[in-house]
């Protein structure tokens, strides 16, 4: 049966009549590793009922003995296509995610909940300019919006210009790297890069944490009205909101999801 | 061992909150009974920390809303929020 | 949805830990030392700092820092149990015992209830059973590691009671209140337990 059922951009959860969310017991149709610690889980969800960029999913694990634990991972896909994504890096010290990227195949069950959020979410209704400021897997969410923007008419886009701000710790930490190189292209993404702990010789991205230098050279000026979306760990986000409201943007034009402290 | 604050935000407090509500909150607006200042639920801080949803004012850092899952039901303590103001959209005639 | 849970074939089963004698029910280990506090930071300056035990009759006694410093202290190695179900092992403190600190306040006219209440600056508070603050069983905390207790982790000075779960043991301590009936605390008002037994599992109320 096709999950496809997509909710289009403008319909908004506040808008629709309240509905009870229910876990579903999804299908993993395929696995994809983006990194050594970082898996995307490709799933089947029955009755999907779609969701918009940004939103996340609650996925909930129940041992044999009765033993539960659950967590919330943001969505990765679009709402342009009918699988939906999850992209997880696996903690060491983890109890949730060395489970989902260590045991779960093609052809598993994962039961999860969702949409769920409606805060930290933008579509191209939205506009823009559009500022994406990530760190570590904090870019997920973002990457569901980017994915979205480039799904859009081109004349959508061009009423919307769209830039990322990616930072992570070594370049091999970088999820959806070619993925990335190929929207900077097709979909006129303005995609930057900074590396925190080291760079290779030929880097021509940044090579430091995100400062307010950084961000008046990325962001967009404020008298442009900037949408701004800030992921990541909590030290970065709140480092990065508060600089983008001292550089002059509108505060509630800043959304910010913070992760924790590994992001 | 770890330094930073690990406070989180809002957004954390989507799910118990949507189960709550049966719509999503983050978008709500909350005014503080401390100081009266107003913002998205999505936006405050959460200091829950996996205990439950601890979501304070972002100016004088009230407590608004306390929620904790326990078995079979969930237990808001709203008392320090003055007033919910929750988007139903419009009807159209 | 179905009625019977969806379960996760190979989920906690191979979870074998390496002290299980060590490890309460529901419960897994970490190295690490995650940070969870109700509230931000707060930053008392020593100066300002007291630490008092009181009773409802008006009676109480308090320390001041340097008064605290000068009491015998202790250094506890002990395992700790948060309810999010990480459990850490062998950690290290320096403090003064309750013992301590409750015989002098007994002596200086304090009536003791069955009961305590804990507060803190920023203003959490917990409520603990009298006999599980006494006989050994708590500290004061200001030391932790070898090294003055981090204001993230609870400095200047924490409640330390590593037998229940650690929301029993109050970070920003500022002291213990005497109460004459249970009376429930920051998380026991939302539905968390009384008393807090890892070994018994008393997360909630009303868990046995």
């Amino acid at each position: 049966m096709s999950s496809a059922t997509k909710a289009t951009p403008e319909v908004t959860s506040a808008r629709s009549t309240p509905v009870r969310l229910e876990w579903r017991v999804a299908k993993v149709k395929a696995v994809r590793d983006e990194t050594r610690h970082v898996r995307t889980l490709v799933l089947d969800v029955p009755e999907w009922p779609g969701h918009r960029p940004g939103q996340h999913v609650d996925v909930r694990l129940v041992a044999e003995d009765g033993y539960q634990a659950q967590r919330s991972y943001s969505i990765a896909s679009p709402p342009e296509v009918p699988s939906v994504e999850l992209t997880i890096e696996r903690l060491d010290d983890g109890e949730v995610s060395p489970y989902l990227c260590d045991m779960l195949a093609p052809g598993a069950g994962l039961e999860v909940r969702g949409p769920i959020g409606g805060y930290f979410v933008w579509d191209v209704s939205l506009g823009g300019p559009l500022l994406l400021v990530a760190g570590g897997s904090g870019i997920v969410p973002l990457m569901a919006m980017l994915r979205h923007y480039a799904a859009a008419d081109a004349a959508s886009r061009a009423t919307v210009p769209a830039r990322l701000l990616y930072s992570a710790r070594s370049a091999d930490d970088v999820i959806y790297r070619d993925e990335l190189a190929r929207l900077a292209t097709a979909a006129e993404i303005d995609v930057r890069f900074t590396l925190t702990r080291g760079a290779p010789p030929q880097w021509s991205g940044y090579r430091r944490r995100i400062d307010r230098a950084m961000l008046a050279e990325v962001g967009w000026p404020p008298p442009t009205g900037a949408q701004s979306y800030v992921c990541g760990p909590t030290p970065l986000v709140e480092s990065v909101a508060n600089i983008l409201v001292e550089l002059g943007h509108d505060p509630s034009h800043v959304r910010t999801e913070r992760f924790g402290p590994t992001g | 061992m770890q330094t930073e604050e690990m406070r989180l935000d809002g957004n954390a407090a989507a799910g118990i909150l949507r189960e709550l509500f049966a719509r999503d909150m983050t978008t709500a607006m909350a005014t503080c009974r401390g100081c009266g200042s107003s913002e998205p639920l999505g936006k405050l801080l959460d200091y829950g920390h996996g205990m439950g949803a601890i979501l304070r004012c972002l100016k004088c850092e009230a407590v608004l809303l306390r929620v904790v899952h326990v078995r079979d039901t969930i237990r808001l303590d709203a008392s320090g929020t003055a007033v919910l103001s929750i988007g139903v959209g419009t009807v159209v005639g | 949805m179905s009625d019977s849970p969806f379960i996760a074939r190979g989920f906690h089963a191979k979870r074998a830990p390496a002290k299980p004698d060590r490890l309460p029910p529901g419960q897994y280990e970490t190295r690490d030392f995650p940070v969870l506090s109700a509230g931000p930071t707060p930053h008392t300056p020593l100066a300002k700092w007291s630490f008092t035990i009181e009773d409802w009759a008006g009676h109480s006694l308090r320390w001041s820092w340097d008064e605290f410093q000068a009491l015998p202290h202790q250094t506890p190695t002990v395992d700790i149990h948060c309810v999010t179900k990480w459990s850490k092992f062998d950690t290290k403190w320096e403090g003064v015992s309750l013992d301590t600190l409750l015989d002098a306040a007994r002596a200086a006219g304090v009536v003791e209830g069955d009961h305590v209440m804990a507060f803190s600056d920023g203003g959490y508070t917990t409520n603990l059973p009298l006999a599980d603050v006494r006989g050994g069983k708590a500290w004061v905390a200001y030391g932790y590691d070898g090294a003055p207790l981090p204001a993230e982790h609870g400095g200047p000075a924490r409640l330390l009671v590593p037998h229940l779960y650690f929301w029993k043991s109050a970070k920003w301590v500022r002291g213990l209140r005497m109460l004459q009936g249970d009376e429930p605390g920051f998380w026991e008002q939302l539905g968390y337990h009384d008393r807090g037994d890892p070994w018994r599992e008393q997360r909630y109320q009303g868990d046995p």
